[in-house]
């Protein structure tokens, strides 16, 4: 004798998963639209509480202030880590998942049909041009170490702060994400066919396997950056504002 | 229900021909170190002989077993019951995105025909075949691809959005890497691998965790794939240069 | 009701592995049209699960290997009971077959200066085996598939041949159904090569997978070709033991030749005992019985193996060099091989013996049937050195493929049968289906292996054999009131009934001639005759055929070796 037992159709988030698989999905789609919130609200209100001292806020790093651009600077800014975030390898399996359900999570049922173009159709296809952002943002990320570098030194005083550790840590953190771009990873050394052919190929073998290593945890720097630089913007913005006191070496450290 | 002495556990398995099915609940006395494919195959010998499975090696090398346990697309015979919670019935079922014949047997004859169409190795003229260990890890890791087409049911742009004419699915873009990495290669596939629906992929990485060879499908072979399609036909430099290549 | 229209072919090739595959490619590459039939996908057969490497003295890392070194250990190895000629053309031709495989595309590990690399292996005595790391069998089938798809092959896949067809004692097609729809399918061929494989699943304790029924062996048999060596069965020294789901699988003899050592229960270090220059790296027959008989003698581990340890070895050179080791403990054992030993033992892996072929060309004794691979006998001996398997595939499928492409064109006219055989066969088959009470083919396939694995596995007496004999008859007895549920549609239990005739057939001929052999050499090991005998059975090969539709068993003397192959023996 066997029992039979009659299967139904797997529709809209259907699936015969066991496990929480919903809540990596969800946790992104909070942790995304959480930073996309904090960083709207900081760089349109922008109300000049992002700097104090020798500390600026990395959301305006390198600070354009221009008599003919009425906004928050950091709009001018924030456009480069806004589209290397949004083109990022990483990012956009994340959001297509948590955002789009295109699929919710794999082996659960999202969209279904076969009217479908992927990435492969203009305006999405743009998301292919990953490289362009890249370069705009390993520019960026040389602005950010010299204003962490230059958190270090106040009114022709060397010195160090809460704020000088923090922004070196942000510096540290978006350069660990960006050094391990996958265009990056292409460029260096990823589009050879040998490695062995010539010195100079050789020389890009050994940077490529360290964007590799650093590749295989983009996803870990890619949060850890996104939070950390949120954070530090905030701590600045603290600061400035009064909220927060900077522990510092600094004896004329500037009151708000 | 079939029911045996020993520890027992609920087994229940798709059963039926084409799109006739249902699940079939069996009690089966399991030992130690089991993996689902022990099951399968005991309830084949004890309860159920006419029960369509396919497997050779039985240990995870040449990507016959592939089912989907709980959900789950795996090997069977990797997936092991004591990683399994079995208070509860461990539901086994064909791999969703091929046609079923019968019971967990489906037809993956497509992948076959993909596999004809890709443009095989062709070495350089007069090639030496001196090369590197660094040179060929990459494609090493290509190569260790068993052909479980596990990646291929787990992919949605093939289970849920069926590009079979548009999309060749990871398993191929792997065999493609291989072959567009290879030291000696000589042929150029980036034309047709963009026709071959690599922008179809939006890197949602369920083929990479699906995996049995851990194969990094998505950072190792479709995105350096993109890549370098990019840099074929869309590259802004290119554009840029291209009047003045002597081409 | 069999009114099939039969499909037309140069060459036929049942089995898809190395040895189908390379000969298919062959009689293709030679413009003949060239089908191939195996009984999994494409890509599954057994050779996908060959891990260590393919022998061959490319002397890429020892310079002083040479083809004679390698003939002299595949005798050795063999205990000189190989055909010379076979072992001798392997040697010199393995090389050739392992850069052709590189040039279509196999990516093997690398030397410093970028050529193959080559490790150490059980009865070498160079650094000889060309690698992928372990996986060294799925490069290659892989290779041969992609070459083989592309040259216009036409592939039936999940399709078991069950009947040769003849015409006047000459091979002439093959009949076979679909195991997807159970459908009939029949094969017109001017030559038909088999590439089957082996016999494993007659044990209950092997490396091999369900589809080691003796297939190709006993369709040669049926059709009056000439088995030589049956009882020389390889059991291999490294199966895994725990846990019981996994016992038999196969744990490379790479983990040895990477520097792998075998230690009792009692810590100790036994091959000193039994191989004291070899040590685990001595031949498989040797390993396997000393690994039996520290079991035997109370120095096995709890599961009755012994210890396999590579864990003073640097980790990651274990995970580099033997990654698929390290994921089968870790997932189906719960061992970490690089800080724990692996508990081992014998597990039945290759028959030596099969059909008796041309050194040349691969031809059987019946005209139109050719055999490559392990189906063919004579290539190892009474045991086969590791890694020898491989080359074997390649050296062998191509000649097996160029013998077949050469009869193929000798004997252009319309190749025919008599219709009245695919009906008969057709009979047979359905046969099960009649039956509305009888024995369960599995049933019957666990006695079986049971009593293949108890009485002719390692070590044999005349006794024990003649009792596997006697068996043997009354399950064939069962085996011939078979009863099968279900429809014809991808149907196992059917496909294994039908499996199952095979076994029985070959399984009475490994006993018969275990129990003709009175002595011990190489694979076949009898506590009633315990010595080497060099002055009578050395000479002598057995050989089993059907006349008159009875089993015939006997002995053939052995072709002797000129005197330039002798003297590297002096």
């Amino acid at each position: 004798m066997e029992q039979n037992i009659a299967v139904g159709k797997q529709g809209w988030l259907g699936t015969a998963r066991r496990d929480t698989w919903w809540v990596e999905p969800l946790l992104i789609l909070v942790g995304l639209s959480a930073f996309g919130i904090y960083s709207t609200y900081s760089a349109v209100f922008w109300d000049y509480h992002f700097e104090i001292g020798p500390y600026l806020s990395p959301f305006y790093e390198p600070l354009l202030v221009f008599d003919w651009w009425p906004f928050s600077p950091a709009i001018l800014i924030l456009w480069i880590p806004l589209g290397f975030r949004t083109t990022c390898y990483y990012y956009r399996g994340a959001y297509w998942r948590s955002f789009f359900a295109n699929p919710p999570a794999c082996a659960v049922t999202g969209w279904e049909g076969k009217n479908y173009a992927g990435e492969a159709k203009f305006p999405i296809f743009v998301l292919n041009f990953h490289r362009y952002f890249m370069y705009a943002a390993l520019l960026l990320n040389v602005m950010l170490w010299v204003g962490a570098v230059r958190s270090y030194w106040w009114q022709g005083e060397l010195g160090i702060g809460l704020g000088s550790i923090i922004l070196t840590i942000n510096a540290f953190l978006l350069m660990m994400y960006s050094l391990g771009c996958h265009s990056l990873r292409h460029l260096v050394g990823g589009k050879l066919d040998c490695f062995s052919c010539s010195s100079c190929a050789r020389t890009r073998k050994r940077i490529w396997d360290y964007i590799t290593r650093w590749n295989e945890h983009h996803k870990f720097w890619a949060w850890v950056s996104l939070i950390w630089v949120a954070f530090t913007d905030f701590y600045v913005r603290m600061v400035s504002s009064g909220v927060f006191n900077d522990p510092n070496t600094w004896s004329n450290f500037p009151r708000p | 229900m079939v029911q045996e002495e020993g520890r027992q556990i609920t087994v229940r398995i798709l059963r039926g021909e084409g799109v006739k099915t249902q699940e079939v609940e069996y009690q089966v006395a399991v030992e130690p170190g089991w993996v689902v494919l022990d099951v399968v195959l005991h309830i084949q010998a004890r309860m159920a002989p006419d029960l369509a499975v396919r497997w050779n090696c039985k240990a995870a090398k040449c990507g016959s077993c592939s089912a989907e346990v709980n959900g789950k697309p795996r090997l069977m015979c990797k997936t092991r019951l004591d990683d399994l919670d079995l208070t509860k019935p461990v539901v086994v079922h064909p791999i969703k995105t091929f046609p079923r014949i019968k019971d967990l047997v489906t037809d993956v004859s497509w992948n076959f025909e993909v596999n004809k169409k890709i443009q095989p190795f062709t070495p350089k003229k007069d090639a030496a075949f001196i090369y590197f260990q660094e040179d060929i890890d990459r494609v090493q890791e290509m190569r260790k691809c068993i052909e479980c087409f596990l990646c291929q049911n787990v992919c949605h742009v093939l289970r849920n959005r069926e590009q079979y004419q548009r999309f060749v699915g990871p398993r191929f873009f792997v065999r493609l890497a291989g072959l567009e990495m290879h030291p000696l290669d000589d042929a150029d596939r980036l034309k047709q691998i963009e026709e071959d629906g690599i922008f179809l992929c939006n890197i949602t990485k369920c083929c990479t965790h699906v995996c049995p060879e851990d194969i990094h499908i998505t950072d190792n072979a479709i995105i350096p794939l993109k890549e370098r399609v990019i840099d074929k036909s869309y590259s802004f430099w290119n554009w840029v240069l291209q009047p003045f290549s002597s081409k | 009701m069999s009114d099939y229209d039969p499909i037309d072919f140069d060459v036929l090739v049942v089995g898809a592995g190395g040895a189908g595959l390379r000969a298919a490619i062959e009689a293709s590459a030679r413009g003949l049209k060239t089908g191939l039939v195996c009984k999994s996908l494409l890509g599954k057969a057994h050779t996908v699960m060959a891990e260590g490497g393919v022998a061959a003295a490319l002397a890429n890392v020892d310079k002083d290997d040479n083809w004679q070194v390698h003939f002299r250990d595949t005798m050795l190895g063999g205990k000189m009971m190989n055909n010379w000629r076979m072992a001798m053309l392997h040697a010199k031709e393995a090389p050739e077959a392992v850069y052709e495989l590189e040039r279509w595309g196999a990516a093997f590990d690398r030397t410093e200066d970028g050529r193959i690399l080559q490790r150490a292996f059980g009865g070498h005595k160079y650094k000889r085996l060309a690698h992928v790391g372990d996986r060294t069998g799925l490069e290659m089938i892989r290779t041969l598939q992609d070459r083989g798809v592309h040259q216009g092959i036409e592939v039936f896949m999940e399709c078991t041949i069950t009947h040769l067809l003849t015409d006047d004692g000459r091979v002439t097609g093959a009949f076979g159904y679909w195991r997807e729809s159970g459908r009939f399918i029949v094969f017109r061929a001017r030559a038909v090569v088999l590439a089957t494989g082996g016999i494993g699943k007659m044990y209950r304790i092997t490396s091999n997978s369900w589809e080691y029924t003796a297939d190709g062996h006993a369709l040669a048999y049926q059709a009056g070709a000439e088995l030589i060596d049956m009882e020389f069965v390889q059991f291999h020294p490294t199966g895994m033991v725990w846990p019981p789901g996994v016992r038999g699988i196969l744990v490379t003899e790479a983990v040895r030749g990477e520097g792998g050592l075998l230690r009792n229960s009692l810590n100790e270090r036994f091959m000193q005992k039994y191989d004291p220059e070899r040590l685990e790296l001595s031949t498989r027959d040797l390993v396997s019985k000393s690994i039996y008989r520290e079991v035997q003698e109370g120095r096995g581990t709890p599961h009755g193996g012994v210890w396999l340890d590579v864990s003073h070895l640097p980790a990651d050179q274990v995970i580099k060099k033997l990654p698929s080791m390290y994921h089968q403990f870790k997932d189906l054992a719960d061992v970490d091989i690089t800080r724990s030993p692996m508990e081992v033992g014998p597990t039945m892996h290759y028959v030596m013996g099969g059909i008796q072929v041309d050194a040349e060309t691969g031809a059987s004794t019946v005209p139109g049937l050719l055999a490559a691979g392990e189906c063919a006998g004579g290539m190892h001996g009474a045991n086969r050195l590791g890694g020898n398997s491989l080359s074997d595939l390649l050296v062998f499928g191509k000649r097996a493929g160029a013998g077949a492409a050469e009869f193929a064109r000798a004997n252009s006219g319309k190749a025919g049968f008599d219709p009245e055989q695919v009906r008969k066969a057709e009979r047979e088959l359905l046969s099960v289906f009649e039956a509305a009470q009888g024995e369960s083919p599995y049933d019957v396939q666990m006695t079986l292996q049971e009593l293949m694995q108890n009485n002719v596995g390692i070590i044999r007496e005349g006794s024990r054999l003649q009792l596997a004999i006697d068996e043997l008859k009354k399950l064939r007895a069962r085996a011939a009131h078979l009863c099968v549920e279900g429809s014809r549609l991808y149907n196992p239990g059917w496909h294994l009934g039908w499996d199952l005739r095979n076994m029985l057939t070959i399984a009475e001929i490994v006993a018969r001639c275990a129990l003709q052999r009175e002595e011990s050499r190489g694979a076949h090991t009898r506590l009633d005759f315990e010595n080497t005998d060099k002055t009578k059975w050395e000479k002598l090969t057995s050989f089993a055929r059907k006349r008159d539709g009875q089993l015939e068993i006997g002995t053939s003397s052995k072709g002797e070796m000129p005197p330039e192959l002798k003297s590297l023996f002096a």
